[in-house]
Formats: C-alpha cells, structure tokens, sequence
C-alpha cells in the first residue's frame, strides 16, 4: 500500500540522518486482528513497519510508562489524530520534551475493534483479515466474511473529529484538519436525554461488569502516575474486591483523574475483557470540559491542560450562597 | 419514640476563609445546626474528589466544600482551581445517576460568619428534605 510505503520511506530518511535514535511504530502482529507496537533502531529494519486498520496502539503511552528508556534519546513516533493529541499531551505535561520527539503522522480511517469483528464471526478465529478499503474481509478455518468498514470500527473513531494529526513534523500523504461528524454527540446526547434513575441503573449494569483488571488504567496514555491510587493502601482509599461498590470509585476516580487529559482514543475501551463502555464517561466529561471551559485534551501545543488552567470569569453557576 | 432525622454532612473548609467564618459564626453565638461536621483544610483545592467520595462510603449525607471567594484565596489561584474540578466532579455524578445535590461548594469568607450559618442551615434543610443517603445503604455498603 502506498502509505505503508511511505512510511517505511520516512523511517529510513529519519534514521539515515540520524534525526532520531529511535523509531516507535507498528508491525504486523502474531495475531491477524492486532498489529504490534514495533521499536526499530536501524534502517534496514524499516520494512517491518505496517499501518493498517489493526494499528490500534496509542504508541505515546511509551514516553509516560517507560520513560526512562528514552531519557537522552530522540525518537520518532508514527500517530493518528488521537495520538497526536496523547503525544501533545505528554509534551504540555512535561514527560518529553518536543525536541526529542519526532512526530509522524499517518492519515488513520479508523482502527477496528477486536470484540466487535469477534461477534461477527460467532467467535470462531480469525486467520487473516484483509483491508479492502471500504469493506473488510476475514478469513478463518472453513468461513470467510465481508463486512462494511464502519461496522467493525471501534467506537472511539466513529465519533472522531480529528483523524489526523494536529502538531506533526512530518505526515505521510495529506493531512486533514478538524472533519465534521454527525455522530460527534449523538451517543452523549441520547444518554442525557435519560432520567437519574435510567442512568443509575445503566452505571449500574456497565461497571457490574468490572473484575478491576486494569487493563483500561495500563493502556491509558493519560494514567502514568508512579502509584495509582488504587494500589496505595497507606491510606487506603479503595477495597480491594470487584464489588460494585468498589470498582465504581476506581472508575469514577479514574475518569477525574483523566478529565480535560482524555483524548478519546477509545484505548480503555477496545481493552477491556468485560466490554464495559468506558468511553462513554470519558466521552461525556470531555465534552462537558469543552463546553465549560472551551479546551479539548491536545490540540493547543502552547496552551495548558484544562485542568490546571482558570479563567477568573468562569461560569459558577452551581456555588451556594 | 421515631428518631428524628439528623443529618450528616462532612464540611471541608479552608484554613484562612471558610474555617475562620465558622468561628467567627460560634463567637458571635449565631445558631446553625449540629450537622455540620467541619474538617479543616489549608485550601478548598486540597479536597481531592477521592475525599468526598470517601466522605460518602463513610456515611455522610452531603458534603459542602468552603473556601475563599475568588480573588481572595491565600495560595492566589487555589479556589480557581478547586472550582474547575467541583464543576467537573458534579458533573460526573450527574451522569452516573447520583444526586449531585449532595455536593456543595461556597465562597465563604472570614468576616462572614452569618453568611456560614446562613449556608449551614439551608443547606441542611435541603438534605432533610433529600432525606437520608439512599447510596450509604445501596451501594456503599
């Protein structure tokens, strides 16, 4: 494919120069619905480098999760539009410094999601999937399906308005600015259109569900502190079982934790064993911290994130008194 | 006899405003009831939404934030800050289905003692009408 050919072709430029020490990307993965994240340090090794429909990864979670690793070193990063954002982000809050980063943007159409192929096909395996475009094919032992793209795209990106890369140094192909949406709000919309009493037993239902793998707090590019503070027990903020009770105050503090920092990358989402709809949440209090306070997590590279940023002015239309 | 309900509602205040208000509504003997429990703290944007959630686990029926009125905190920027995240932390109660009524913030500061009384009681009518934390016994245990 041309992009992937591009992009080898970028790599190789990079790291010929000598701009970058090191290339993070993706390859093609051992499995055929996810590809895996790829760390390449030499040109000859640019040829492994893929980009398709199974590159899910937001790749920056590297520069928070092992940053020490690329402490001297510049690297390069391949992004879509919500990594971009993840890598702004890292760079606003300090955990690289844009010097040493190189960002490469890759024109994205949305990643897939791996549940919703699986429900496709009964759950039998899958062998290969190929990208025709529009329509996607899997094959497995004894079947082979075809369905339309968007039917198999994670949630995340059939909301996104920024499929491409915002703040890049170099994009393969042409990037696009802000793309409109007609489905930006419409899940956000129907769920506060319901009462409090639907909404509570919606939350209810979804994080019933939860068994606190962490598995959403782990891929998450905005969550790196040194200790989460589920795993602090001197204090004890939080039980340590999967009741309800106890795996709602981790989400409920999780998404705090993240809000005006979440870039809706759909990451927690696609990784969670439950299919909880995280993103819903997510989704929500980003948009409320849009509408309040006019930010969107990783847009703005000289700005701040939202939530260490005030307006003196600032609507308080719920203080008492 | 039925008892009567009283309820329980954690009351972070801020050292310089919010906390100081409250004495200065004790030594001018102004009556505001019993349920306010106050625990003081240097700024209203020390309260980490894990405390009111923690509050709540813990029995309390609301939960009412104190702190100095804009322009005046004594770390400059402390309350901007602590209102940013109320409106956030309201919000995501709102969406999950609990009563965000339960969550007060007020710019309380330290010559204002009536002003104190006058949120102590208002807000504690407004919990008994609200009733007891139906949470305390759905959900957190």
């Amino acid at each position: 494919m041309n992009i992937v050919s591009d992009l080898r072709k970028a790599i190789k430029e990079l790291l010929a120069d000598k701009k970058i020490d090191l290339f993070i990307g993706w390859e093609k993965g051992s499995l055929p619905l996810s590809a895996t994240p790829l760390f390449i340090t030499s040109e000859d090794e640019a040829d492994r480098a893929v980009f398709d429909i199974t590159c899910g990864n937001n790749l920056s979670i590297y520069f928070t999760k092992d940053r020490k690793q690329f402490a001297d070193k510049k690297v390069g990063i391949a992004v879509k539009g919500c990594d971009a954002r993840s890598v702004v982000l890292n760079i606003l809050e300090k955990q690289i410094d844009r010097e040493n980063v190189v960002i490469v943007g890759v024109p994205c159409h949305g990643v897939l999601d791996k549940k919703k192929v699986l429900a496709k096909t009964d759950g039998r395996e899958v062998l290969e999937l190929t990208d025709n475009g529009d329509t996607v094919t899997v094959i497995g032992k004894g079947y082979e399906l075809s369905f339309d793209r968007s039917e198999i795209l994670s949630s995340s990106c059939l909301a996104c308005i920024y499929p491409d890369a915002q703040e890049y140094d170099m994009f393969v192909g042409e990037p696009r600015a802000e793309v409109p949406n007609e489905n930006r709000l419409k899940e956000i919309k129907e769920f506060e259109a319901l009462s409090t009493s639907e909404r509570w037993a919606h939350t209810r239902e979804e994080y019933e569900k939860c068994i606190r793998c962490y598995a959403c707090r782990n891929v998450c590019p905005s969550c790196y502190c040194n200790v989460c503070f589920v795993d602090q027990n001197d204090p004890g903020w939080i039980g340590n079982t999967c009741e309800f009770t106890d795996s709602i105050i981790f989400h409920v503090i999780r998404n705090l934790h993240v809000a005006g920092r979440c870039v809706e990358c759909g990451a927690c989402a696609r990784a969670c064993p439950m299919d909880i709809n995280l993103l819903l949440l997510n989704r929500k209090v980003a948009w409320e911290v849009k509408d309040r306070f006019g930010d969107i997590a990783g847009l703005d590279i000289n700005g701040k994130p939202a939530m260490v940023d005030f307006r003196e002015d600032e609507k308080q239309d719920f203080i008492m008194g | 006899m039925k008892k009567e309900f009283t309820p329980r509602i954690t009351s972070f205040l801020c050292k310089w405003c919010s906390y100081t208000g409250a004495d200065l509504a004790g030594t001018a003997r102004l009556q505001y009831p019993t349920s306010i429990i106050p625990i003081q703290v240097m700024c209203s944007s020390r309260v980490d939404p894990v405390f009111l959630i923690k509050a709540f686990l813990n029995g309390s029926d609301g939960v009412l934030i104190g702190g100095c009125h804009p322009g005046d905190c004594h770390y400059e920027t402390g309350n901007y800050h602590a209102r940013r995240r109320f409106a956030i932390v309201k919000s995501v109660f709102d969406s999950l289905g609990l009563e965000s009524k339960r969550l007060k913030l007020s710019w309380i500061s330290a010559s204002e003692g009536p002003k104190f009384a006058r949120v102590a009681n208002e807000y504690t009518e407004e919990i008994m009408k609200l009733g007891e934390n139906p949470t305390r016994k759905s959900i957190f245990l």
